[in-house]
C-alpha cells in the first residue's frame, strides 16, 4: 500500500535533515516543486522510497492525497544531482509528473457558493460547510489539479503563477 | 376560528410597517413550535428564494434610432448574435447564445467562456457593450451597417423576459457509464462517482406553493436584484405530483414560471453570466417570491422542509438523453444536502448546483423590503394551472418524409 511508502519516507526525511544538509540547496541545486499523479494500479508501489534510495534525492512532501486502490496525488519539493534521472524513473513507472509553478486561489467576489466544484474537487479543499451550505476553500488541501478552474461556471477559481 | 386574510389587508399592514414576515426557512421553527394554525395567525407573508443557472432567460432591447436609420437585420452584442427578426431597432438576446466562431464542443469539453448570459451581466454591470448591426437597406431605413458602443443607460428599453425560470423541482443527476460526462447539471464522474442536484429545496418558490394557490400572472417578485413580475406560466409548465408506480407519492414537481422585469433596475450580482463546461453558456438568475399567508392551507404549504421534498435520481449518461422513462428512485433534499445519498445500493457523494446561501440571502432581502414597506404584494390577475389541470408533456415525433 502506498501509505506504507509515505510511512517509510517519514522515517527517511528526518535522517536527511539530521545530516545537516540545507534542504533548500542540496548540492547547489534549488529544489523544484512538482505534482505527481498515480493511477490506482501503481499506488501500492514504494516509488518515493526508490527516489531516495536509488537516486539520492531530497524530498519534502508538501501535500499528499493517497489512498489504497485509488488515484493519488503528491505535491513534492525535490532536489538532488540525479533529479532528471529520478523524474525519468517516475515517468517510466507510469506516474504523471507536472511542475508546480502555480497556485489556485478563489476570487471570493465571483464565487456564489453554487457548489458545482464541491463534488469534483478530489481532496475536499473545496467543500460545503453544513448547515450553512457555504462553499469553503481550504488552500492547504489543494493539490492544484485545476479541475475546479475548468468546472466553476463563474470562473471564480483562478491560477496564479 | 381559522384565519383568513386578503391581499388588501396584508398590504395595509405592509404600508403601516406592521406586517410579520418570515423566510421559508425561518417559518419552519415557528410551525414546529405553534403548529400550522398558530403560525398562520401570526405570520402575514413568507418569502422564498432561489439562485441558479436558468437557461431560458434573455432580454428584449430597443437601441434607439441612429442617423440615418437602420432596420437591423442581424445584430451582435460583444460578438454574441441577438435575434432581430422583430421591429427595426429591437432585438432579443438569449442567455445561451454563443459567438458564431465559438469552438463549442469541437474542443471537448467546450469552455463556452462568453455568451448571451455574460453580455446580460455586463449590461447590468453598466459596462460598455460593442453593438454591431447589418441590414439590406430600405427607402425608409437606408443604413446598411452600424458599429458603436452602448451602455444600459444609453438605450431605450431593456426588458428581461425569461420564458422558463424557477423550476419547481429538478432531477438529481448521476452517471452510470464508465466515462466522465459533461451535462447542464455539471461534470458527472463515471460509475456513480457523484450526484448533482439543483434546487433550493425548502426555500424554493414553487415548492412552497405546490398547488399554485397564490402565485399567478402579475405576482410581484424579486427578480435579478430588482422587482419583476410573473408574466405567465413558464414553457414546459407541467405541474404534477411525483409517484413511483407503487402508489407512493414524492411531492410536487414540474411547474415553471415565465418572468418579466425592467433590467435597468436590476443588479449584476443577481444576474451572473455562467459557463458550463462541455454544455454551454447561461445566466444565473436570482428570484424571490413572496407568499401571502391567506389561510391555513397556504401556511401548511410553506411549512414543508427539506425532509418532505424529493428529487428523482436520473442517469444522464443514457436514460436522460435517450428519453428512457423512469428513474433510479427518489431522494429527499435533506439527504441530498447531507452530502451522501444511496443509489443502486451504493453510497454516492452529492453536490448542489443551486446556491442555498444566495437563496437564503434573497429570501432575506425580500423580507426586508416588505418589512420596510417598500414592496407590496399584488393579487394575481389569474392563477396558473396546477396539478389538478393534468397538463402533460408532449414529445416531438420525428416524422418520415
Ligand atoms: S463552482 Fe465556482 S462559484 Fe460555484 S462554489 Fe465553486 S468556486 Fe464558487
Ligand atoms: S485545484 Fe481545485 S479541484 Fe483541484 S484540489 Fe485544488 S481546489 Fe480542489
Amino acid at each position: 500500500m502506498f501509505s506504507t511508502t509515505t510511512g517509510r519516507l517519514r522515517a527517511v526525511k528526518p535522517a536527511l535533515q539530521a545530516e545537516g544538509q540545507n534542504r533548500k540547496e542540496v548540492n547547489g541545486l534549488a529544489p523544484k516543486r512538482i505534482v505527481l499523479r498515480f493511477g490506482k494500479d501503481i499506488s501500492d508501489k514504494p516509488i518515493i522510497y526508490y527516489l531516495v534510495k536509488d537516486y539520492d534525492l531530497v524530498i519534502n512532501i508538501l501535500k499528499a492525497n493517497v489512498n489504497p486502490n485509488k488515484e493519488g496525488t503528491l505535491v513534492l519539493e525535490l532536489s538532488g544531482e540525479n533529479y532528471d534521472k529520478g523524474i525519468e524513473f517516475l515517468i517510466s513507472q507510469g506516474v504523471t509528473v507536472q511542475p508546480l509553478a502555480e497556485e489556485v486561489f478563489r476570487n471570493e467576489e465571483r464565487c456564489t457558493s453554487c457548489g458545482a466544484c464541491t463534488g469534483i474537487c478530489p481532496t475536499g479543499a473545496l467543500h460545503l460547510e453544513r448547515p450553512s451550505m457555504e462553499v469553503k476553500f481550504d488552500s492547504d488541501h489543494c493539490i492544484v489539479c485545476q479541475i475546479c478552474v475548468k468546472v466553476c461556471p463563474l470562473k471564480a477559481m483562478e491560477v496564479r503563477f | 376560528m381559522a384565519i383568513e386574510r386578503t391581499y388588501a389587508e396584508i398590504n395595509e399592514k405592509i404600508k403601516s410597517g406592521k406586517a410579520v414576515v418570515l423566510t421559508a426557512e425561518e417559518v419552519l421553527s415557528l410551525v414546529e413550535e405553534k403548529g400550522v394554525s398558530g403560525a398562520a395567525r401570526q405570520v402575514d407573508v413568507v418569502t422564498t428564494g432561489t439562485f441558479s443557472a436558468m437557461c431560458s432567460s434573455g432580454v428584449f432591447l430597443n437601441f434607439g434610432h441612429p442617423k440615418p436609420r437602420i432596420r437591423m437585420q442581424k445584430v451582435w452584442l460583444n460578438g454574441i448574435p441577438a435575434y432581430s427578426g422583430i421591429a427595426a431597432v429591437d432585438a432579443y438576446l438569449g442567455a445561451t447564445e454563443l459567438p458564431e466562431d465559438d469552438p463549442c464542443n469541437s474542443n471537448y469539453p467546450g469552455e463556452f467562456r462568453y455568451g448571451g448570459g455574460h453580455v446580460i451581466h455586463d449590461l447590468v454591470a453598466r459596462k460598455p457593450i460593442k453593438l454591431e448591426a447589418v441590414s439590406y437597406g430600405t427607402d425608409c431605413y437606408p443604413r446598411r451597417e452600424l458599429e458603436t458602443c452602448i451602455t444600459l443607460d444609453d438605450i431605450n428599453e431593456a426588458t428581461l423576459f425569461n420564458p422558463r425560470n424557477a423550476y419547481q423541482n429538478y432531477n438529481c443527476a448521476v452517471n452510470l457509464s464508465d466515462r466522465t460526462i459533461y451535462t447542464y447539471l455539471g461534470m458527472l464522474k463515471p460509475g456513480l462517482g457523484n450526484a448533482h442536484y439543483c434546487s433550493a429545496g425548502q426555500l424554493s418558490p414553487l415548492l412552497n406553493d405546490p398547488y399554485f394557490l397564490t402565485i399567478g400572472i402579475g405576482t410581484r417578485i424579486f427578480l435579478g436584484g430588482g422587482t419583476g413580475y410573473v408574466a405567465w406560466s413558464g414553457t414546459q409548465h407541467f405541474p404534477g405530483i411525483q409517484e413511483d408506480g407503487q402508489g407512493n407519492s414524492y411531492g410536487p414537481a414540474g411547474g415553471t414560471l415565465s418572468l418579466i422585469g425592467d433590467l435597468k433596475q436590476m443588479k449584476p450580482n443577481w444576474l451572473v453570466g455562467a459557463s458550463i463546461l462541455g454544455y454551454g453558456a447561461t445566466l444565473m438568475v436570482g428570484i424571490g417570491i413572496p407568499i401571502p399567508i391567506l389561510n391555513e392551507e397556504v401556511m401548511r404549504c410553506v411549512s414543508v422542509s427539506d425532509s418532505d421534498l424529493y428529487a428523482p435520481v436520473v442517469d444522464y449518461s443514457e436514460a436522460y438523453g435517450q428519453r428512457i422513462p423512469g428513474n433510479l428512485g427518489y431522494v429527499s433534499y435533506a439527504q441530498l444536502k447531507s452530502g451522501k445519498i444511496s443509489v443502486n445500493g451504493r453510497e454516492v457523494p452529492t453536490a448542489p448546483l443551486s446556491s442555498y446561501p444566495k437563496a437564503r440571502e434573497i429570501a432575506g432581502i425580500l423580507k426586508q423590503w416588505i418589512e420596510k414597506g417598500e414592496f407590496c404584494l399584488t393579487e394575481p390577475v389569474k392563477l396558473l394551472p396546477s396539478c389538478k389541470d393534468g397538463i402533460t408533456a408532449r414529445t416531438l415525433e420525428i416524422k418520415g418524409t
